[in-house]
């Protein structure tokens, strides 16, 4: 290695660990903070803890309420996956499978809601949950996220089942396996990749979401976790460490499935967004 | 033998439709469609088309919306200060990712696309941001930005000031959320270049180096040329991201001080939502609709532009 590409390359880890520490540095503060007197947190922000305080970790993760939060996050999270992966995947393979008259149309339709952001029809959204009497109820959350996380799903599916094989199903036809039985026992298991991508968009979002719930949940005991963390926020406002110590416990999970999960989600998130 | 899904055209009418029944054609779609037609009309575009109707009534969500105000909520909003500045703040943030936040994405991608396992470990630490949820960010910041606590405050007793609350001043709080916007979504950017600069033939940067061409030149009129499209995609998010900007706002400023800090979604909630007011709410919905549109046919036109099929 010359000395000129030696230096260039020094010149450019510094400047990545530069930006890297700005990424990192609130990260790092707030684990530390759940550690800390407030005194403490005051004289400084970003050093070791004095002397490692679990008291706070150790109450909010006795605390039932934090885990009835993060529990009821899942099965919003969890239902909503299940449910786009199904009802987008069904619609996909009709599109993709069966000519039919308006069938470009119905498609077009269903792809209207990549158009527009979720919050401009929050209003009347509202008032039609009230309406149906679903208001507080993890439907609430789960049935508009799902709607309107269709659209995308729904093209990323078309686009993987059209590239399927079409031999595969004209065997399978000739051996008498119709057109549902198809989708059940080839599409869905031959499409994992498409699934598993669009599986983790849909649930980062609404594992992330806030809005939503914030308009169609009112009892502490369905909120979800960001709900849940504003809460708690609210009640402990002058107590910083108390605070930091929850956006630690709850954002853990979310790094933890990132790291394992890392390839899926960076192509959830990106490649399949860029494909829309 | 003929490929079996179309039916033979020589069959009698009724033969054909017996056929389309009982292949199970007609049970695929009857049964597989409906599920996402229905439950995207009912929660995607009835509300939208309801925003559009209620958009011209007085009214607080209960009832029949009954007393209609023509244009009023349109006019309201529209001589509201604090819309124009939630206006105002909206494309502030657009010309914050379109100039720093795309530039610096851009630049760290040029940095790391290669495969190495540094690279890898910095792309990591550079996503993290990204998959955070924004209330998260919004609060960890908001801890930053303490006057009492965070940087700000060390920062400030270093120099001997008295605690300074960057959320609370009416200059630099939304200055504060930019920052926060940008820690949180450059990761996304720079993925999506770094996406695009593996795509580019390394042929072609051989060639321009075998050329003479300085590492300069060839980001200059190779690499960025040959992702254009990937920077027109990240500018289309960035724009779409900017109008819908909610989460982060609330923990961090919940739109203050003296309504300061609004984007068009905390405006919506604070003033039509909170307030009940369903129709002046749905009046910011159909201008939030419309933006989007707009935004949307734009960007179709730019990606479809010379030199890039669809």
């Amino acid at each position: 290695m010359t000395s000129k590409t030696f230096l260039r390359n020094l010149l450019r880890v510094t400047i990545l660990c530069v930006i890297a520490s700005f990424v990192i540095a609130p990260l790092l503060a707030t684990a530390l903070g759940g550690f800390k007197t407030n005194a403490e947190i005051r004289t400084s922000a970003f050093g070791l803890p004095e002397s490692w305080n679990f008291e706070f970790y150790n109450a909010i993760a006795s605390d039932p309420a934090f885990w009835r939060y993060l529990g009821n996050s899942l099965l919003i999270s969890v239902l909503a996956v299940i449910l786009t992966l199904l009802v987008g995947a069904a619609a996909a393979y009709v599109f993709a499978q069966i000519r039919f008259f308006g069938s470009r149309m119905l498609f077009s339709y269903l792809l209207l809601g990549l158009m527009f952001p979720f919050a401009t029809a929050i209003l009347p959204l509202f008032i039609q949950v009230r309406d149906i009497g679903l208001l507080d109820s993890y439907w609430s959350v789960i049935l508009p996220q799902t709607a309107f996380g269709l659209s995308l799903a729904i093209l990323l599916f078309r686009t993987f089942f059209e590239q399927l094989p079409r031999e595969l199903f004209e065997a399978a036809y000739v051996d008498g396996c119709g057109y549902i039985r198809f989708f059940w026992r080839f599409t869905l298991p031959l499409s994992t990749p498409i699934l598993a991508t669009v599986g983790v968009f849909v649930f980062v979002q609404s594992w992330n979401n806030f809005l939503l719930p914030l308009v169609m949940l009112n009892s502490r005991e369905a909120f979800t976790w960001p709900l849940g963390m504003m809460q708690f926020r609210g009640e402990f406002v002058t107590e910083w460490n108390r605070t930091l110590a929850f956006v630690t416990l709850t954002i853990m999970p979310a790094i933890v499935f990132f790291l394992a999960a890392q390839k899926y989600i960076v192509a959830g998130l990106t490649g399949g967004a860029v494909k829309g | 033998m003929p490929t079996i899904p179309h039916a033979p055209p020589h069959l009698s009418l009724v033969q054909r439709t017996k056929n389309v029944l009982t292949n199970g054609k007609f049970a695929a779609l009857v049964l597989l469609l409906p599920p996402a037609l229905i439950l995207f009309s009912l929660f995607v575009i009835l509300p939208l088309l309801q925003s559009g109707y209620f958009a011209f009534f007085n009214w607080n969500g209960y009832g029949e919306p009954t007393d209609y105000v023509g244009l009023k909520n349109f006019e309201q909003m529209i001589g509201h200060s604090v819309f124009h500045s939630a206006i105002w703040n909206t494309i502030k943030i657009v010309l914050v990712s379109l100039l720093v936040q795309m530039p610096l994405a851009l630049f760290l991608a040029l940095l790391i696309y290669k495969k190495t396992p540094t690279n890898a470990l910095f792309r990591l630490i550079f996503f993290v941001p990204y998959i955070l949820a924004e209330v998260a960010a919004g609060l960890i910041w908001s801890f930053v930005f303490d006057g009492h606590y965070g940087v700000t405050a060390s920062v400030g007793e270093t120099f001997g000031l008295e605690p300074f609350f960057i959320l609370a001043d009416r200059d630099w709080a939304f200055v504060a959320v930019m920052t926060v916007i940008v820690w949180k979504y450059f990761g996304f950017h720079m993925m999506i270049y770094i996406a695009a600069l593996q795509g580019v033939p390394r042929d072609l940067i051989e060639a321009a180096r075998i050329e003479g061409a300085k590492p300069f030149d060839i980001v200059r009129y190779v690499q960025i040329p040959l992702i254009k499209p990937a920077i027109i995609v990240s500018a289309f998010f960035a724009i779409i991201g900017a109008l819908q900007v909610f989460d982060v706002i609330i923990p961090l400023t919940n739109g203050g001080p003296s309504n300061t800090s609004h984007t068009i979604v905390t405006y919506l909630y604070t003033f039509g939502l909170t307030r009940l007011r369903i129709g002046f709410g749905s009046a910011i919905g159909v201008v939030l609709f419309i933006t989007a549109v707009a935004v949307a046919i734009f960007y179709q036109r730019a990606a479809m532009s010379p030199g890039k099929k669809p």
